[in-house]
């Protein structure tokens, strides 16, 4: 679904990725990890076309053949299916949560669509639904975060690139929110890659973890193989099982 | 009151409704890519020739010519978008400041060297220039249609911004420019339509205020211009009607200088408009409607 090869890129004159390599096939929740730094970020921001990478091949398998995601600017990308939920929600706090949910599904021209979306969207977190006409940025952190998934929900992703999905939320919205995650997945088949700080809870809903390090994967496998290699996860990620 | 009051307050309702339209459009264009426009001005200038072309063309049907003038000016200040500020977006804001002020002047110029500097006259409508007898007050006509139309753009432009979907991403964009480009919004469209709506807003103005004083020349964009843009920062920048507010303030404020104090202050005007600039910024930094910079965050 999602195949980057040897991508190199740069911020300002600081080299972020040094030759990344991944592939997330269809349907598979892939996990991000590494510590502070290692450039998970930027592969998030390059892989929705938000920067411009320097080499390397990145393609999206789309239903008209493969797009070249290096080539295509976010709009484009979007409209693919590929669907990028940033890191710190980054929800437009002036606008209300409905608003929000609206601009979600910016490309979809079909109302009766985007209603049912969204009324799907409020089923999913009933809370939004109450909060509907208040400012996004009235909400607590976890109901953010919520409208943050939600509002990349109603674009219909095909692939949801989430970033730090966890980042300053109570446990239990964490759970609220991977599980939903998980059952986006399983129920939909959605293609997930999350870039997460908290290995373990990523690692957890993961068919596929890649560890970062210094702006290249130094490792890969199955979620549960990383799962249970203790010296990886505390040698890469100071994480002791 | 006096008839004299009555005129007076007219007469502020009517340049109020000038500097406001010019002022919406400075917020607007401010709001979404956070450059200051100095050419925005002269977006009067140009709506105010293109109503003089389209009355020497002889072609004057009075509802068809304010349309045309707003698309040309809609034109106009897109086209300068695309030609002259796509290319610094996001560049420092100084190097936005020193851009804006060179189309400006390069602007002022081309119209000096096509139209040459002599004013011309204007008087579009006749209708305008005629007056009514409101109780035992004598009204220009203009100025009673300048505050109507000021207060019907604005009621649109809000409802637009309100309600469409082109509204709702330009606020989106305003607010956080990475995320809307995330939701899969055109920058590209949205800024262009700004500085179109902007530029409608200005030409308008630009036919009205030929309308109200019955000259024009190509350097008469320049003053108004920067009173609006005062009239933007003493509402609070951001808001339709933040730029309201401040245009009637401003309005208000100037005829109040010239109609009710001695004659011989009235070519101090300028001084007192500015005067009012510094001492409403001393006490309300953000403006009048502005909010605070971090409420916003």
């Amino acid at each position: 679904m999602l195949e980057v090869k040897d991508i190199h890129l740069q911020r300002g004159r600081t080299p972020v990725l040094r030759g990344l390599d991944l592939a997330v096939g269809a349907g598979e929740v892939a996990a991000l990890i590494g510590a502070n730094g290692a450039g998970k970020t930027s592969t998030l921001m390059a892989l929705s076309g938000l920067l411009p990478v320097a080499s390397g091949s990145a393609t999206l398998a789309g239903p008209d053949g493969p797009i070249d995601i290096t080539r295509s600017d976010p709009a484009a990308l979007v409209a693919a299916g590929l669907i990028h939920c940033p890191e710190g929600r980054q929800v437009f706090a002036q606008l209300s949560v409905e608003e929000n949910l609206r601009l979600g599904a910016y490309l979809n021209r079909d109302a009766a669509r985007i209603a049912e979306l969204r009324d799907r969207a409020f089923d999913l977190f009933p809370i939004l639904a109450e909060r509907r006409h208040l400012p996004a940025g009235g909400l607590s952190g976890g109901e953010q975060m919520m409208l943050a998934v939600a509002r990349a929900l109603m674009a219909e992703p095909r692939v949801l690139l989430l970033d730090e999905p966890s980042l300053g939320l109570a446990p239990q919205v964490t759970e609220t929110i991977f599980d939903t995650l998980r059952d986006l997945n399983r129920q939909q088949g959605m293609t997930l890659l999350v870039v997460e700080q908290n290995a373990m809870l990523a690692l957890e809903i993961a068919h596929r973890g890649f560890v970062m390090q210094d702006g290249r994967i130094v490792h890969s496998g199955s979620g549960a193989e990383l799962l249970g290699d203790a010296a990886l996860l505390e040698a890469y990620l100071g994480v002791s099982a | 009151m006096s008839d004299y009051v009555i005129q007076q307050v007219i007469n502020g309702l009517s340049l109020g409704s000038l500097y406001a339209l010019v002022a919406i459009g400075f917020s607007l264009i401010y709001g979404v890519v956070r450059l200051v426009n100095f050419a925005h001005g002269d977006l009067m200038m140009i709506g105010s020739f293109i109503t003089l072309g389209l009355v020497a063309s002889g072609y004057t049907p009075w509802v068809v010519v304010p349309l045309v003038v707003m698309f040309g000016g809609f034109l106009a200040g897109g086209m300068i978008e695309r030609v002259a500020f796509r290319s610094i977006r996001g560049a420092p804001m100084i190097t936005g400041f020193i851009v804006t002020l060179s189309v400006s002047v390069a602007l002022q110029n081309l119209g000096l060297m096509v139209l040459g500097p002599q004013p011309r006259n204007f008087s579009f409508p006749a209708l305008f220039r005629e007056r009514i007898s409101l109780g035992t007050a004598d009204i220009a006509i203009i100025d009673l249609t300048i505050p109507a139309a000021a207060i019907v753009l604005a009621l649109v432009l809000t409802l637009f911004i309100r309600r469409t979907r082109l509204g709702i991403a330009m606020r989106a964009v305003s607010e956080n420019m990475l995320a809307a480009r995330l939701m899969g919004i055109s920058l590209d469209r949205i800024v262009f339509l700004a500085f179109g709506l902007g530029g409608a807003l200005a030409a308008i103005a630009g036919l009205f205020w030929g309308g109200k004083f019955g000259q024009i020349d190509p350097l008469m964009g320049l003053v108004p211009g920067l009173k609006a843009f005062v009239a933007t920062i003493i509402g609070g920048v951001g808001s339709v009607g933040g730029a309201l507010l401040g245009g009637y303030v401003l309005g208000f404020a100037e005829i109040a200088f010239v109609g009710f104090l001695p004659p011989e202050y009235s070519g101090y005007r300028d001084a007192f408009v500015f005067a009012l600039l510094i001492l409403i910024l001393l006490v309300r930094p953000q403006g009048l409607l502005g909010r605070d910079e971090e409420e916003r965050a």
